[in-house]
């Protein structure tokens, strides 16, 4: 009985839940643009899930508001001793008593999927075009279950010790005023592990960012919110994607994610710098066979002379526009840059789609050029 | 029981092991509905929790919500569900595939404790339904054996389907925007209407009369001492009074807003059909609101009792001990109902058996008599099967909770410091405990509020009345629940209350929201 109904049961509660998660997109992307502009979710993306706190999604009713309220616990402390942590949040199965658990805003966990997807939604993407040929699967081994033999090294404790215990008292040998449990062969637990494939990344983003003295604490910031959506968008449409990172000044090297965003130098800007170590990233790594390349430039638009533009200029059409997608040029308007780069690539490359150059003159800014960069579906 | 048992998927070993504890707890003196096992899946098991224990409910996103936030918790090993039961009779239970078989028999013994509870504690009398499933007479006399028709799995399924019918014809965008309306007016019920048996005041229908005050017989020269001047004066402006309260509706203050609400908003034939199936339905959990501690120190209390004495094999103990050590958990100073619940029933029945109960025990100040205090009346079982028929929570609390228990259990009130923005430690004097704990089980945890004028200022506003108790009502939410009492009522409606301890009015009159600060209707 409890067969059968568990199928339609099961369309039931899609439906609800379905529902429920429109709601939230709903939400979200009605407050999509707010999210973007303030850089709200960067802090707090985990590895596939973002939370994004919805604001009163539950129903509201006439109740107490809880700050007056308190309440009665139970546990140590003496007058006037804080509260740990999880009292407060007074969330989970039990909660305090008498009282429903938790009215604060409703955190909702978000895939990166589904949030690209909202994303594209909501600023109309076109998908993306794969030109990489392979997709190349790796497998990768995940610890789901338990077995009596194993390495030592994946011996699990508690559970292990949980069956000597079993054994000592069944055997009469345990002794409450002395409890010393010493696990045996056969009491002993392992982890054991599935095969689980995963494909490895075939794309590759590139990010470059000038760090000379114009680039402000401001300019930085669009440029990491903007990375951040440019980031979760691509990686719908490749799993696994890549990132490499590139700052210059007058002088390129490449670095981690966090030293990217951190980095702050004074001094000249040399733009072909960054577009030689870029060139020679693909040509050492990435085979354009085999990857979809997508170079990102971030700068104020000064560049040192006009020399080192001829320069720039004649690296992207020899070794950068064969091999990638799509070369991205983003332009973040600061007090101190003359913005002149944006106009010379444009003078170079109009009508040609290989190029999208984007002006961000502030926050407000970055959804209409996250539009720019991602419109093209290249 | 096993005409029933046959009918489930239970594995032949449990169905076994489901007769052997019924026998036992039985001999323990219980006394339950038959009770119907279903081995279920952790996912089946997410789905029939999000509905609250019915595999068919209305169709409501909320319950969507509810399953992500419980699949999640499980996917995160934060928790999972070991057991559900729903007040049904026969009574319906849910084991978790994939338990141990130590943790089924824990769970079955655990179920036998709520349904005897759903049975025999009167507050869940109510959830008794007649042949035409309507809700029955609470107050009625009961004789011989108590077989109620609570078929509650039917009746939801019969408003899922009503609710179903409606949405096929007026969309589920639109139905389900009338339900979350409905939702946010459940809890404005009365938890007792159904024990008392309220007079109807007919609304006046002619036009009064002049008011003749009547007098006491007397002879003429009497007349002036025995019906003085004054006294006259003063019983004319009684009946005025009493006749300008009849002008009123209501005449009293109204608690079920939303039976008032059925009776007299302006609504469809289908809106008053969707608010009826949830005021039904919300009538149907008060019990279990009203019983919570209780509920679940009585089924703690006797799956510890049952396994310990008489279920578990030695080879259990461990994993029981464990699992039990679990669920009477109390981390971070949370107060866990569990274990307050069991341990009250603990401390009672230690008392009843060791005569620490009367006047005598009232009246002594000697702690350490106190301590060593031994009638040897052994009155405790019956004592505890008595309190779990006749109490709840508050009243539960209110009679057995003692400064001994409190000091035992290290319970303590705490409250919002504003000068250090954080929740602290505030006392761990009896009476502050106690009075705390009341407070959030009284009327469930809700606030008071009452219909008190259907025609406020004379221009068909509604008027409610939040009887206040020390705290204010939670501002944003407040304002929200008044446009859903606009839509239903189609007309401004206005709540007063207190805020900041002055009085104030919050009227939404459909498009906008007003609050008068220091202002009484």
């Amino acid at each position: 009985m409890c067969q059968n109904a568990s199928f339609s049961m099961s369309l039931k509660i899609d439906q609800d839940h379905s529902r429920f998660r429109n709601i939230v997109r709903g939400k979200i992307r009605q407050n999509l643009r707010r999210y973007i502009s303030q850089g709200e979710m960067i802090g707090r993306k985990g590895k596939d899930l973002v939370s994004i706190p919805i604001p009163q999604i539950d129903i509201p009713r006439f109740t107490f508001g809880d700050k007056q309220q308190g309440g009665v616990g139970q546990g140590d402390g003496e007058p006037g001793d804080p509260l740990s942590e999880s009292e407060e949040e007074g969330e989970g199965g039990q909660g305090k008593a008498g009282k429903d658990a938790g009215d604060h805003a409703l955190e909702v966990d978000v895939t990166l999927d589904e949030l690209a997807e909202i994303l594209g939604e909501e600023l109309e993407l076109p998908a993306i075009e794969n030109k990489g040929k392979s997709r190349i699967v790796s497998a990768k081994d995940r610890y789901t279950g338990i077995r009596t033999v194993g390495p030592e090294s994946l011996r699990h404790f508690r559970r292990t010790y949980r069956e000597a215990l079993k054994r000592a008292i069944s055997s009469g040998i345990y002794n409450p005023a002395n409890p010393l449990v010493v696990p045996q062969r056969e009491d002993k637990r392992y982890r054991s592990w599935n095969e689980e494939t995963e494909p490895v990344a075939n794309a590759v983003i590139i990010y470059m960012m000038d760090v000379s003295g114009s680039m402000g604490d401001e300019q930085k910031e669009i440029v990491r919110i903007e990375s951040f959506w440019i980031d979760t968008w691509l990686q719908k449409q490749y799993k696994g994607i890549e990132s490499r990172y590139i700052i210059h000044d007058a002088v390129a090297r490449e670095v981690d994610k966090e030293t990217f965003f951190r980095t702050r130098e004074s001094g000249g800007t040399m733009i072909s710098s960054a577009y030689k170590l870029c060139a020679g990233l693909i040509e050492q790594h990435y085979p354009p066979t085999e990857w979809n390349i997508y170079p990102f430039h971030f700068s104020d638009g000064d560049n040192w002379s006009m020399d080192d533009t001829l320069t720039c200029i004649e690296i992207l059409k020899n070794d950068i526009l064969p091999k990638v997608n799509v070369f991205s040029y983003g332009q973040v308007e600061s007090p101190y840059g003359s913005g002149q780069f944006i106009k010379d690539l444009r003078e170079h490359y109009a009508g040609d789609d290989r190029v999208i150059v984007s002006e961000i003159r502030d926050r407000d800014a970055i959804v209409g050029s996250i539009k720019d960069f991602l419109g093209k579906g290249k | 029981m096993t005409q029933f048992a046959i009918k489930t998927s239970l594995p032949r070993y449990l169905r076994v092991e489901q007769e052997k504890i019924e026998k036992i707890a039985r001999e323990y003196g219980l006394d339950f509905f038959p009770t119907i096992f279903e081995m279920l899946s952790y996912d089946q098991m997410n789905e029939i929790a999000a509905y609250g224990g019915f595999p068919n409910r209305y169709p409501h996103w909320r319950y969507g919500m509810e399953y992500e936030r419980l699949s999640k918790s499980y996917e995160y090993g934060l928790s999972k569900i070991y057991e559900m039961v729903i007040n049904n009779n026969p009574s319906y239970a849910y084991l978790l595939e994939g338990n141990s078989f130590t943790d089924q028999k824990l769970v079955m013994c655990h179920v036998f404790g709520h349904v005897d509870f759903f049975k025999n504690n009167f507050a869940f009398r109510p959830t008794d339904l007649d042949a035409s499933a309507d809700v029955v007479d609470a107050t009625r006399h009961l004789s011989g054996g108590y077989e109620p028709n609570r078929k509650w799995m039917d009746k939801m399924a019969n408003h899922a389907t009503a609710v179903r019918r409606v949405v096929d014809r007026f969309g589920i965008a639109r139905v389900e925007e009338f339900i979350d309306v409905c939702l946010s007016l459940e809890n404005l019920i009365d938890a007792y209407s159904r024990f008392v048996v309220r007079e109807r005041t007919e609304r006046p229908q002619d036009e009064p009369s002049e008011i003749e005050v009547p007098r006491l017989r007397a002879k003429d020269y009497m007349e002036d001492f025995i019906n003085p001047e004054e006294y006259l004066e003063e019983q004319k402006k009684k009946i005025e009074a009493d006749r300008e309260k009849l002008k009123k509706y209501p005449p009293e203050p109204v608690q079920d807003v939303l039976a008032f609400l059925l009776e007299n908003a302006p609504l469809e034939k289908w809106e008053r059909l969707i608010l009826s199936i949830i005021r039904e339905e919300a009538y149907y959990f008060v019990p279990q609101m009203q019983t919570k501690v209780m509920n679940e120190g009585w089924a703690s209390f006797w799956h510890s009792r049952l396994m310990t004495e008489r279920v578990a094999d030695p080879s259990d103990i461990i994993d029981y001990a464990e699992n039990n050590a679990g669920v009477m958990a109390t981390s971070g100073g949370r107060l866990n109902p569990y274990k307050l619940g069991v341990e009250l029933f603990r401390h009672i029945e230690e008392r009843w058996n060791k005569g620490q109960f009367g006047r005598e025990w009232d009246e002594c100040d000697d702690l350490d008599q106190k301590r060593s205090w031994d009638l040897r009346l052994g009155l405790g079982g019956k004592k505890i099967f008595e309190v779990r028929a006749l109490y709840t929570d508050v009243t539960f609390i209110d009679e057995f909770l003692t400064p001994e228990f409190c000091i035992e259990n290290k319970l303590f009130s705490f409250d919002w410091s504003n000068r250090n923005e954080r929740y602290e430690i505030a006392s761990r004097e009896f009476r502050s405990v106690k009075e705390k704990l009341l407070h959030q089980l009284t009327n469930f945890g809700n606030p008071y509020i009452y219909v008190v004028d259907a025609n406020f200022e004379n221009r068909g506003e509604l008027l409610l009345q939040h009887d206040h108790r020390g705290v204010d009502l939670r501002g944003d939410y407040a304002k929200e629940t008044l446009q859903s009492l606009v839509r239903v009522w189609k007309r401004p409606v206005v709540l007063a209350t207190v805020l900041d301890n002055k009085p104030a009015l919050l009227r939404f009159d459909g498009k906008e929201h007003t609050v008068k600060n220091d202002a009484a209707p």
